[in-house]
């Protein structure tokens, strides 16, 4: 397929890895962000090809993991409220709870449904008027600005549409992790689809004020390769600025009409991460202009106390200083089959790249 | 969660193509690329092209990949 067969080629990654090879002297550690990156990395062995002096940890790029139970919590309540049709992504269904999950009440007879799209949510809400149609906003910029695009086409036409808006920003974040202090990072691979809306400017603080070096990059193995072979080349050069692997997808000031549709529809506000807390202005909720939409506001949802599934790790491993090997659970009490944490669950989760391509022994 | 796909334009009616992703034609919207074009490759992430791909710089990214390989053969 044209765009993805191209950036398999294996010559090409046996020349980026060569060059990786013979460049890097420095012991480094490098993050990669994004959960996408994770699957990559771990489908085509990367780390196994990587010399001994790089280390790659994953971060929290993965929407549905660091989704808090709280949140998680108020989804499946809203789910449980008569004449309430709630519309998701399929990778939210199994993630537990406090209490339940959304496929134990869907089985108990609540109404959720899996979309491909919001504009499917909106067909929804079109063919049942009699009901309320909640879409849950999970999702960082990538997904945000569809969201938003979603709220445009319902309004002054669609009345029965509301979205529960747990976005997340992936900037504050990364402050919050690097400000933290907990783990300490030489290079980070930054998330090419959210760049591809946002663009690559917002990584420069992490280049400025903590002189690391960003490399933003695609999703095939070439594009892990250079964003790495990129990155070790600033390291050698002794330099720390923010460079772009994927040009095809990313341009430097991201897809505009995107940011401005966001923008027109929501707002920032602190957001709760799972195993980070609240992050200032690292979520989106709705201006005041849109709140007829939220679903916060216009349904009582009171989930109740909170619990943290025993024994997980989860939170540990989003921020980068433990891995799935490190928790007692993985692969025994906690399988893709029987999840424990969100990090089993979502395809893209560290615990579940794990599982499933075998690179749960090397830490 | 952030998974998009390269898919062919084919055809726009207003704020809406159809597209095909590796043999499957698809209905996609471009409210997000009002710029998308039929013939463009667009980068779609759940129903919606984010981006269009550029075709150039795709280009040029393997021409450089492609001589690293080669240097790296030369030095081997
Ligand atoms: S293996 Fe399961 S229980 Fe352990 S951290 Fe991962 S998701 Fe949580």
């Amino acid at each position: 397929m044209k765009f993805i067969t191209e950036f398999r080629r294996s010559e090409l990654a046996e020349g980026l890895i060569s060059q990786i090879h013979r460049q890097s002297k420095t012991s480094v550690k490098f993050m990669e962000f994004c959960g996408g990156h994770t699957v990559t990395i771990f489908r085509y062995g990367i780390r196994q090809v990587l010399p001994s002096t790089i280390e790659m940890v994953s971060g929290p790029g993965c929407p549905i993991c660091v989704t808090a139970n709280a949140d998680l919590d108020k989804a499946i309540t809203l789910a449980q409220i008569p004449d309430v049709i709630i519309t998701t992504f399929g990778d939210m269904l199994k993630v537990p709870g406090s209490h339940s999950s959304l496929q134990k009440v869907k089985a108990d007879g609540a109404d959720v449904r899996i979309v491909y799209s919001t504009m499917d949510a909106l067909k929804i809400a079109e063919r049942n008027p009699t009901k309320s149609v909640v879409f849950l906003g999970i999702g960082f910029e990538t997904t945000a600005p569809t969201i938003a695009a979603s709220i445009l086409q319902a309004e002054k036409k669609i009345s029965n549409y509301y979205v529960l808006s747990l976005h997340k920003l992936c900037p504050p974040v990364l402050r919050a992790i690097l400000d933290s202090g907990e783990v300490k990072l030489d290079g980070l691979i930054c998330p090419g689809h959210v760049s591809a809306i946002i663009g690559s400017h917002p990584w420069e603080f992490i280049a400025r004020d903590y002189g690391i070096p960003c490399v933003v990059s695609g999703f095939e193995p070439l594009d892990i390769l250079q964003g790495v072979d990129m990155l070790v080349a600033q390291i050698e050069n002794g330099e720390s600025k923010v460079e772009i692997a994927y040009r095809r997808g990313v341009r430097p000031e991201g897809n505009q009409q995107a940011l401005k549709l966001m923008e027109q529809v929501f707002e920032p506000c602190p957001a709760q991460w799972r195993g980070i807390g609240e992050v200032l202005n690292s979520g989106l909720k709705l201006r005041e202009e849109y709140q007829h939409f939220d679903a916060e506001l216009a349904f009582d949802i009171d989930p109740g106390p909170t619990y943290e599934p025993k024994g997980c790790v989860c939170g540990d491993i989003l921020r980068g200083v433990k891995t799935p090997i490190d928790c007692r659970l993985f692969g025994k009490l906690c399988t893709p089959g029987h999840p424990v944490g969100p990090c089993m669950v979502s395809s893209e989760g560290s615990c579940s790249a794990h599982y499933l391509y075998g690179g749960g022994f090397e830490g | 969660m952030c998974l998009a796909i390269p898919a062919l334009i084919k055809s726009i009616e207003g704020k809406e193509a159809e597209v095909e992703i590796g043999g499957i034609t698809r209905r996609i919207s471009l409210w997000l690329t009002p710029e998308a074009k039929v013939g463009d490759y667009a980068l779609v992430h759940t129903g919606y092209a984010i981006n269009v791909l550029d075709q150039e710089e795709a280009e040029e990214t393997l021409r450089l990949l492609e001589e690293i390989a080669g240097m790296a053969e030369e030095e081997g």
